[in-house]
């Protein structure tokens, strides 16, 4: 294909798209760090960060700071090129997964229509499965290059433990499209605009893709490639300075995008009830759209953040038994009875 | 085998039901917990700019006092010393010379007086010793220094200010 053949205004918008959203994931990953310490506290009766600025607010800047000024430490048995890939691939990922998130409808500015999604790619939820599944790379290479029996066992934890979440949370979204008969994100959404939210019709799809998620972002209750008292912090315990920042980076954004997705998947997305018989102007109700999506985002964020501070971490045989024994089970039988219900709606018996 | 007291409670042992085994009930009760303690009055004190409030009998870093005419009380005596357990005080008697009455209430005073703060255990038996209300222990506490002979406070650190002409305590 020719490049010049691309339309000039398309390329800007892209890249505007690219840069908006970016930025948006990196500031709301460096305000979850706060908003996790702050909620952290809140539920042991504590204050949480106020000293840096309003509310301590400039805590994550502070933080961020901090880190980029530390001494930067390789191992000297440490493998070098790997160990700069592991956490590069770890924050790579997770920026790439907001690529087919519909952050919004579309936006009219004088007659040109700017659609508020990177990609609308007919396979988006795949592409969110690959990306995920590549994530698990950023651990592994991360863990092995650091020539460190714990990262090590970390990193095969890690390893394990995505393989194992990320069938039933397959499973779960194939049950899901079976109902909506598409995997463009976007279609997802424009279906829940009409009709229900998914997560009335997918109630137990929702809670597996819920708890898969939790363990794909390594978040406790699954935290087990972090866990701090038997590995003595995991596949970054090698890691300084900006590396270590990156992963704990990644886990953020990781959390903000599986939050996005979800809402978007199961609880209508930008779309919000009555919202297209309020009679405001498209744009005023798209705008409208993207504070619900956001909201919806950051109730989810602070679910995961409560549930860290609520549950203890899971024995790691207790892990694969509930991902392989309960869930897996639990995902084929919701897939059965929903095709099903879906082959009895269309044809009888 | 009998119990010795009867305070023990039995505990059940039956596997868990279905209902159990499903957890998730039981997590909403736990997370149900961790939700109200977010509205919950925190336990925290703002240190610098809020304090606790001591009780009257509070025990902090300790004072020398002055009288009604801001002569040192102190006559070195040495019944404080005597009554520290953790000897953290030493001092030097003086004579108080001709002219030096508006300095010192008695013909004695204490040349040199010192507490050694990280021997303190702050138990408040000196101020009890004192037969002369000479030394009192107050609510400041948690000095800090960047060396351990900074907490050895001589009579610069511990004297009160004189009411009656400040600048003579600042040597």
């Amino acid at each position: 294909m020719d490049l010049t053949l691309i339309d000039k205004y398309f390329l800007i918008e892209k890249i505007g798209l690219i840069s908006a959203v970016l930025a948006i994931s990196l500031l709301i990953a460096m305000y979850s760090t706060w908003a996790e310490r702050k909620v952290a506290a809140w539920i042991q009766d504590r204050r949480g960060p106020n000293r840096a600025g309003p509310f301590g607010l400039l805590q994550p800047l502070a933080d961020g700071g901090k880190l980029f000024f530390k001494e930067e430490i390789i191992p000297s048995t440490a493998n070098h090129f790997l160990f700069v890939l592991g956490p590069s691939m770890a924050m790579l990922t997770a920026c790439l997964t907001s690529a087919v998130i519909p952050w919004g409808d579309v936006l009219n500015f004088g007659g040109y229509a700017v659609s508020l999604q990177i990609a609308d790619v007919n396979i988006g939820v795949l592409w969110i499965m690959a990306v995920v599944g590549m994530g698990v790379y950023g651990i592994m290479i991360g863990g092995w290059a650091s020539n460190n029996k714990f990262s090590l066992l970390a990193a095969c934890r890690g390893a394990s433990q995505v393989i194992s979440y990320e069938l039933p949370m397959g499973l779960a979204l194939i049950a899901l499209f079976m109902i909506s008969g598409s995997l463009s994100l976007k279609d997802i959404v424009e279906q829940q605009r009409d009709g229900l939210w998914y997560v009335v019709l997918q109630p137990v799809g929702f809670l597996i893709f819920l708890i898969c998620a939790f363990a794909e972002c390594n978040r406790t209750p699954f935290d087990l490639p972090e866990a701090e008292n038997e590995l003595n912090g995991g596949y970054h315990l090698e890691y300084s300075s900006m590396k270590l920042g990156f992963y704990l980076f990644a886990e953020y954004i990781n959390m903000f995008i599986s939050s996005a997705l979800m809402a978007t998947l199961y609880f209508g997305g930008y779309s919000f009830p009555y919202m297209d018989s309020l009679g405001l102007s498209p744009n005023l109700v798209t705008i409208l759209g993207i504070c619900a999506l956001f909201l919806k985002t950051f109730a989810f964020i602070f679910f995961f953040m409560w549930v860290r501070w609520t549950l203890p971490r899971f024995r790691y045989d207790q892990l694969m038994k509930l991902g392989w024994k309960v869930l897996i089970p639990l995902a084929l039988l919701n897939m059965l009875i929903t095709g099903a219900v879906i082959l009895y709606r269309q044809n009888g018996f | 085998m009998q119990a010795l007291t009867n305070r023990a409670k039995p505990v059940d042992r039956r596997p868990m039901t279905f209902f159990e085994k499903l957890y998730l009930p039981a997590i909403a009760k736990g997370m149900g917990i961790t939700f109200k303690h977010i509205f919950r009055k925190k336990a925290t004190v703002n240190y610098p700019e809020e304090t606790r409030p001591f009780s009257p009998v509070f025990r902090g870093l300790h004072i020398l006092n002055r009288d009604e005419e801001g002569r040192e009380r102190c006559t070195a005596c040495g019944l404080c010393a005597v009554a520290c357990p953790a000897e953290a005080i030493t001092m030097e008697a003086a004579e108080r010379l001709p002219g030096e009455e508006h300095l010192y209430r008695e013909e004695k005073y204490a040349a040199r007086y010192e507490i050694n703060m990280l021997r303190c255990i702050f138990c408040g038996f000196c101020e009890e010793a004192c037969p002369k209300q000479a030394i009192y222990m107050t609510e400041t506490f948690a000095p800090a220094n960047y060396q351990r002979k900074g907490f050895i406070y001589g009579k610069d650190d511990l004297l009160i200010p004189d009411p009656k002409n400040p600048i003579t305590v600042n040597k």
